[in-house]
């Protein structure tokens, strides 16, 4: 059966408290970090973008799966902040890590789902014989306009999953897709900032597409919440998905070692993979994994993936996301954060 | 820099493309037409390892165009596994962190872009190994 043969996740080393920036903007710090279940967030560094962050979670990937670059035919990056609005990411990348030029390459959007967008795609190549391996990355530098309440929490980050039929660490079982045109969040060309509809961003649209995905996920695998030993949903702030899985059936025990959005923010297309890459670092073999993404716009992927016995020989391949979240960490101010996310206009370009 | 050019250096810059003279073993980076220590023109190519030492590094204070932004940042000598020597940055540290000998992994990062309308050129740089 097809899944996972190699995975690995990535974040830039810079953060900013989310008190820095209620004190920039005149809010209170204890009731945004209660009211979001937030402390801090990842910052790319002035050196990083989509394409770098890929090309290092990628490279984390490969570690895992110990393949040949060479035989991957297919490469995917669902993200909202690729670098060029036309030129894609995925061309630089297969370049850095060694893969094609007998490649398929192709950069997705879908807000914050993305990322499991281009898993899907991956893992139904694999699973259709098209190809011996296909790598999925979902991965972000998402942007909030100053003073909004995305800057809170949009980060910087991603996950890289790749999907193969042999020597497969995490199967999966079953996938779902929930979607709908609803207008939550959106960015239109030349618009350096996302918009979004406020509180229609919550039941309308995050709970309607995850319970949607999730409950048909449920009843069509014929699979219970008990039965899982870890779920993963998509972490726009701590409170989403904690919510979310509890309407489900879920217990905070299940969610907890997925749920990074506290130290690490909203990495959007890389939100939810992040998650199950911190999951893969500690399941065991037979472990069940509930996992649903969200995307504005909107809609929700689901997967249902079951960890194998070769699982726990890749763990320690590559570096785990909980240990990079951890280590080197280095705090901004607001204005190095500026500096840092080209917030600031310039009189000449630089 | 122009497309052609940034092209042409993909394989080095991206991949740390080497070539390995077939004579006498010695490894060009970047390659070479003929290998200065016995002048064969004869070469096989390899992917340098991404682990190094530095060897020595300076921090430049007045940067060039491009890299006004930046300033101050490292510039390190660092020694690849097979003896290559390579001059980058050095990022995600301060100086103070530095060490002659100090471990590090090579990475892939923006190195810089002439207008925000032009190519953004991709490349090595170096951070500090981290246990």
């Amino acid at each position: 059966m097809a899944g996972i043969v190699g995975y690995g996740a990535y974040v830039p080393c810079y953060r900013i408290k989310a008190e820095t920036i209620a004190r920039q903007w005149g809010g209170d710090p204890a009731a945004v970090k209660r009211g979001l279940l937030l402390e801090e967030k990842t910052v790319p560094g002035q050196d990083e973008d989509t394409i770098t962050i890929s090309v290092q979670a990628a490279r984390y990937a490969l570690q895992r799966a110990d393949i040949s670059p060479a035989d991957i035919g297919a490469v995917y990056i669902g993200s909202e902040s690729h670098p060029y609005a036309v030129k894609p990411s995925g061309t630089v990348l297969i370049d850095a890590l060694g893969i094609g030029p007998k490649v398929h390459v192709a950069d997705y959007e879908f807000a914050c789902k993305a990322g499991t967008e281009a898993m899907f795609v991956a893992w139904s190549h694999v699973q259709a014989g098209h190809m011996k391996y296909a790598i999925g990355i979902g991965a972000d530098t998402s942007q909030g306009a100053p003073g909004d309440a995305l800057e809170y929490t949009a980060s910087a980050g991603g996950a890289a999953f790749i999907m193969g039929t042999e020597n497969v660490a995490a199967e999966v079982l079953h996938t779902y897709s929930f979607t709908s045109d609803t207008p939550d969040f959106w960015r239109k060309e030349y618009e350096y900032y996302p918009q979004h509809s406020g509180r229609f961003t919550g039941e309308p649209a995050y709970f309607k597409h995850i319970l949607g995905a999730g409950r048909g996920m449920l009843e069509e695998s014929d699979y219970k919440p008990e039965d899982f030993a870890f779920a993963v949903f998509h972490m726009p702030n701590g409170k989403f998905p904690l919510r979310a899985g509890k309407m489900l059936g879920f217990k905070k025990e299940q969610i907890e070692e997925g749920w990074l959005v506290n130290i690490m923010g909203n990495t959007y297309s890389g939100s939810s993979p992040t998650g199950l890459a911190a999951i893969l670092d500690v399941a065991k073999p037979g472990d069940l994994i509930f996992m649903v993404s969200f995307g504005s716009g909107a809609g929700s992927d689901g997967f249902i993936f079951q960890a194998t016995e070769r699982l726990p020989d890749i763990q320690g391949k590559a570096p785990k996301i909980r240990a990079i979240l951890d280590q080197n960490k280095r705090y901004l101010d607001y204005g190095l954060y500026a500096k840092y996310r080209r917030k600031i206009i310039f009189n000449s370009p630089v | 820099m122009k497309s052609p050019q940034y092209t042409r250096e993909i394989p080095q810059r991206y991949r740390l493309e080497a070539e390995k003279c077939r004579q006498c073993g010695k490894v060009h980076f970047p390659p070479r037409l003929i290998c200065d220590a016995c002048q064969s023109q004869e070469f096989e190519q390899v992917i340098l390892s991404r682990a190094g030492r530095i060897l020595t590094w300076t921090v430049i204070h007045v940067p060039p165009t491009n890299f006004d932004l930046e300033a101050p940042y490292i510039i390190a000598i660092v020694e690849l596994e097979e003896g290559v020597r390579l001059t980058c940055q050095v990022v995600d540290c301060d100086p103070e962190e530095l060490a002659v000998d100090a471990p590090v992994e090579m990475v892939f990062r923006r190195i810089q872009e002439d207008s925000q309308a032009d190519i953004i050129q991709y490349g090595y740089k170096a951070v500090l190994s981290r246990p």
